[in-house]
């Protein structure tokens, strides 16, 4: 038997991590049978703080959703009893009739699929679903949502308050949306959970933990949903790609601490595990026959993936892949990738002559100027290639990134 | 149900001008929307605005009435006019909304009625 002291120290951390874990779908729970958003999760705070008071002494709870549903049951009856009438007090019971003492977790519907919609719903601002989805599915903490996004956490829990209050004033219904309406409304929470993982590659450079949560965060999130969608391609797609990425995680950093760019990677590093994990997704989704553009640049990072050196790298799929993306989906940023594809299959000049015209339309986007610089100086265009390097930090918001730029751009200066 | 007001924006100039063939198609599919409407229960009020060159602001000012020609703001895209719709949520007034003629070429603004 541990001493309470280690008991406690050791459950802490466990009871935080369970309550995470439990959120979304208790919340996703409780709208459900109350009908209110903010109701819901007033109860849940409530049922949050019991927690935290007794699992520390008791021990985490066999069927913890169930017990958070449990105890959240007796604190709405209570803050209901004094304001509604006896006939809407029948039936907030009779909501809850089914929640026994003996509920597995596993038997409780799971609604987080409405929730995760109603988070990323269009009718939100394209900042407040991000952190709508983080604070409501994923569980996080006001502050730490806040430093996530560089605002302050007065400003943070502001626009949550105003997002609920939009859901609820504008009617925004607390449902899965369905026919042709849902694959619009996967790609726009699809486009969330990628911003939420993208950003925490940002914050792992000033705040590793963070940034790491974040990342686990996303990939939770789109765990959920090819376990909630399982005939989405994309979700699959999104999902591998995120693997393949984080697969890569520790071979990103020097032992100096500084960023190390994909084709210098010391690939035995990429972590087997995510890899496979990545693989299998993307297997998955290639039976699915929906092609789209997640499951493409999944394929991308699973070409990458395949080769013991950036040297052994197929580009031709490569190139084919970004093709295929650019049918999809034309862009800039992807013709962008596919010049520097080109430039590795026929030559800097060739990439160059891809890249330049695109000059215009990403003269703000700080990895054209990178790429550019890096094709110049290839070229052997030192001075302009100087002139990129220079644009490249100037843009950069990454100190580790811009470390690595000047050092190149250094190293070219030297040669000159 | 809600109550949710479409307030129908467009650029002058853009879209079927008036005094043209087109202009005809446009007016019918405005009918066609407003039978679909009423049809699905959903209409509550609707009408069709002059343009702004006919519009008076009023204002009340230290006791003074102030009017001054033309609509409250010079923006690009212009009040048309508005409906009033019955829905069961925001997503079916969204979906009202796409179908107004001018979504094709102008902006439906989609804001909730107040409830007292």
């Amino acid at each position: 038997m541990n001493s309470p002291t280690s008991k406690n120290s050791q459950t802490s951390k466990d009871v935080e991590r369970a309550l995470r874990e439990s959120y979304g779908h208790a919340l996703a729970s409780l709208i459900s049978r109350l009908g209110d958003f903010a109701t819901a999760e007033d109860v849940l705070h409530d049922a949050i703080e019991a927690a935290l008071r007794r699992w520390p002494d008791e021990g985490l709870p066999d069927q913890p959703i169930a017990w958070l549903l449990t105890t959240a049951k007796r604190r709405a009856i209570d803050r209901f009893r004094r304001q509604k009438t006896a006939d809407e007090k029948a039936e907030l019971v009779s909501a809850w009739a089914e929640l026994g003492a003996d509920v597995d977790d596993d038997d409780i519907p799971d609604d987080r699929l409405r929730l995760i919609f109603t988070c990323c719903h269009p009718a939100l601002a394209p900042e407040v679903r991000v952190a709508l989805t983080l604070r409501s599915v994923g569980g996080l903490q006001t502050p730490e949502i806040a430093r996530a996004f560089l605002v302050s956490e007065a400003t943070m829990a502001q626009r949550l308050v105003r997002a609920k209050k939009k859901i609820k004033a504008a009617t925004i219904p607390y449902l899965v949306p369905e026919g042709d309406a849902l694959n619009e409304r996967v790609a726009t929470v699809l486009a969330v959970i990628y911003l939420i993982f993208n950003e925490s590659h940002r914050r792992v450079v000033d705040d590793e933990d963070l940034g790491a949560a974040l990342a686990a965060e996303a990939i939770r999130l789109a765990e959920a949903m090819v376990h909630l969608l399982p005939q989405s391609a994309e979700c699959k797609g999104l999902t591998a790609l995120m693997w393949f990425t984080r697969a890569r995680t520790a071979a990103r950093r020097d032992s100096a601490g500084r960023y190390v760019p994909l084709d210098e990677q010391d690939r035995t590093l990429w972590d087997e595990k995510c890899l496979g994990r990545a693989r299998a997704h993307l297997n998955r989704a290639a039976l699915l026959r929906a092609p789209g553009p997640y499951q493409l640049q999944a394929a991308i990072a699973a070409v990458h993936a395949e080769a013991k050196t950036a040297d052994e790298t197929n580009w031709r799929a490569i190139a084919d892949f970004y093709g295929a993306l650019a049918g999809l989906t034309p862009s800039p940023i992807i013709e962008l990738n596919r010049a520097v594809v080109l430039a590795r299959l026929a030559g800097p000049r060739l990439g160059l002559e891809h890249l330049l015209p695109l000059e215009a339309l990403l003269s703000n986007y700080q990895p054209y100027w990178a790429a550019k610089a890096s094709l110049l100086a290839e070229a052997g265009q030192s001075q302009s290639a100087l002139f990129a390097y220079r644009e490249a930090i100037a843009k950069s918001d990454n100190g580790a990134e811009r470390a690595w730029l000047e050092t190149r751009a250094a190293s070219l200066a030297d040669d000159e | 149900m809600a109550q949710y007001a479409l307030l129908i924006y467009s650029e002058p100039g853009k879209g079927p001008q008036p005094e043209t063939p087109a202009f005809g198609n446009y007016m019918e599919a405005y009918g066609a929307y407003t039978a679909m409407l009423k049809e699905k229960k959903l209409f509550v009020a609707g009408e069709a605005l002059t343009p702004t060159t006919t519009a008076t602001t009023v204002r009340l000012r230290n006791d003074d009435i102030v009017t001054s020609d033309g609509p409250f703001a010079e923006t690009k895209e212009q009040l048309g006019g508005f409906y009033i719709v019955e829905a069961a949520n925001l997503d079916d007034a969204i979906a009202a909304a796409a179908k107004t003629p001018t979504a094709a070429f102008g902006s439906i603004e989609v804001r909730p009625i107040m409830t007292f």
